[in-house]
């Protein structure tokens, strides 16, 4: 696997982005952003797999993490709470580039 | 009115449990169906492949990821091993992980570590057997990441605000063992007595191993 996109510790936004179809990134996280804490490696890409497209570019999965507090602003537990979530790289972006 | 049976009362009616067939197909159920049939017409494997490989599924039972969190809690080299490679360390056990790889989050007196699927219900089937109905719910889907406190002190789990409670959700094709903390009281315990203390629930991270000392 050539150097990934975001290495670990790399700021990243999940994209604000709601197209159709079958999309692996979870709604509530769309526009947030976190830290990625561990790069998975290379895997094809189920949301080309959900229409029989099988044959396509894999891609780098990471781990990204993120503060609770920056999920839900008014969260409950302490700041220091978080969520781990598993994001194909189509759906990353450096997350001082939050598209419009 | 005959009376074959010694009293001439009429019968209230018995409450029948319902047969498999009386509630109607699915959308989803019929596509499984249909997909299977032809995939055995066209050969691509045959029905008893399928009998056997559901055989394997519904086999597999939380009893293999508790052998596999406790052998970690009495051999350090395997721990570290497991949490660089679950699937091969559960090979070392004789364990067939499958081929999705699974990772496992170790609990530390500074994190504890809970799974969710918020997409749909990945579960490490092959560690430990088919996911509890709680786990595939709309409530637990929906509330482990949005209040993750609340949820598990509905398990019983009330954690010092200290501890970082670190959600998991599983979207990708990766699966999560939890490897829970093993319980003050238990230093005398040999493997096997560890692997009791295990439970299906404290490798979802929904609750801790109870300690032997109560």
């Amino acid at each position: 696997m050539s150097a990934p996109r975001f290495p670990v510790g790399a700021a990243v936004r999940i994209r604000r982005a709601f197209p159709p179809g079958h999309i692996r990134a979870p709604w509530y996280l769309r526009g947030c952003a976190g830290a990625v804490s561990h790069v998975v490696g290379e895997m094809g890409n189920p949301e080309e797999f959900a229409y029989g497209r099988c044959d396509g570019p894999k891609l780098t999965v990471y781990r990204v993490r993120m503060r609770q507090p920056d999920i839900w602003p008014d969260y409950a537990g302490p700041p220091h709470d978080t969520l781990v979530v598993d994001v194909y790289e189509n759906w990353l972006e450096p997350a001082g580039e939050e598209t419009p | 009115m005959s009376d074959s049976h010694g009293h001439s009362h009429p019968h209230a009616p018995h409450p029948h449990q319902p047969d498999v067939e009386d509630a109607p197909l699915t959308h989803h159920q019929i596509l499984e169906l249909a997909v299977a049939e032809l995939l055995i017409e066209k050969g691509v494997f045959s029905g008893g492949d399928m009998r056997r490989t559901l055989e394997v599924i519904d086999s597999r039972s939380p009893a293999d990821g508790a052998r596999v969190v406790a052998r970690a809690w009495v051999d350090p080299d395997f721990r570290a091993r497991l949490l660089a490679d679950a699937n091969a360390a559960a090979g070392e056990l004789g364990i067939d992980a499958g081929t999705i790889p699974i990772t496992t989050v170790e609990n530390t007196p500074d994190v504890h570590n809970v799974i969710v699927c918020t997409l749909c219900s990945c579960y490490p089937r092959m560690l430990l057997g088919l996911p509890p109905d709680w786990y595939k719910s709309r409530a637990y889907r929906s509330r482990l990441v949005r209040e993750p406190r609340a949820v598990l002190a509905e398990f019983g789990t009330v954690l010092p605000d200290d501890i970082e409670v670190r959600v998991h959700d599983s979207t990708a094709e990766l699966r999560y063992l939890v490897l829970p903390i093993r319980p003050p009281g238990s230093e005398d315990m040999d493997e096997a007595a560890l692997a009791e203390l295990v439970t299906r629930d404290c490798m979802i991270g929904v609750t801790l191993p109870d300690s032997p000392d109560g």
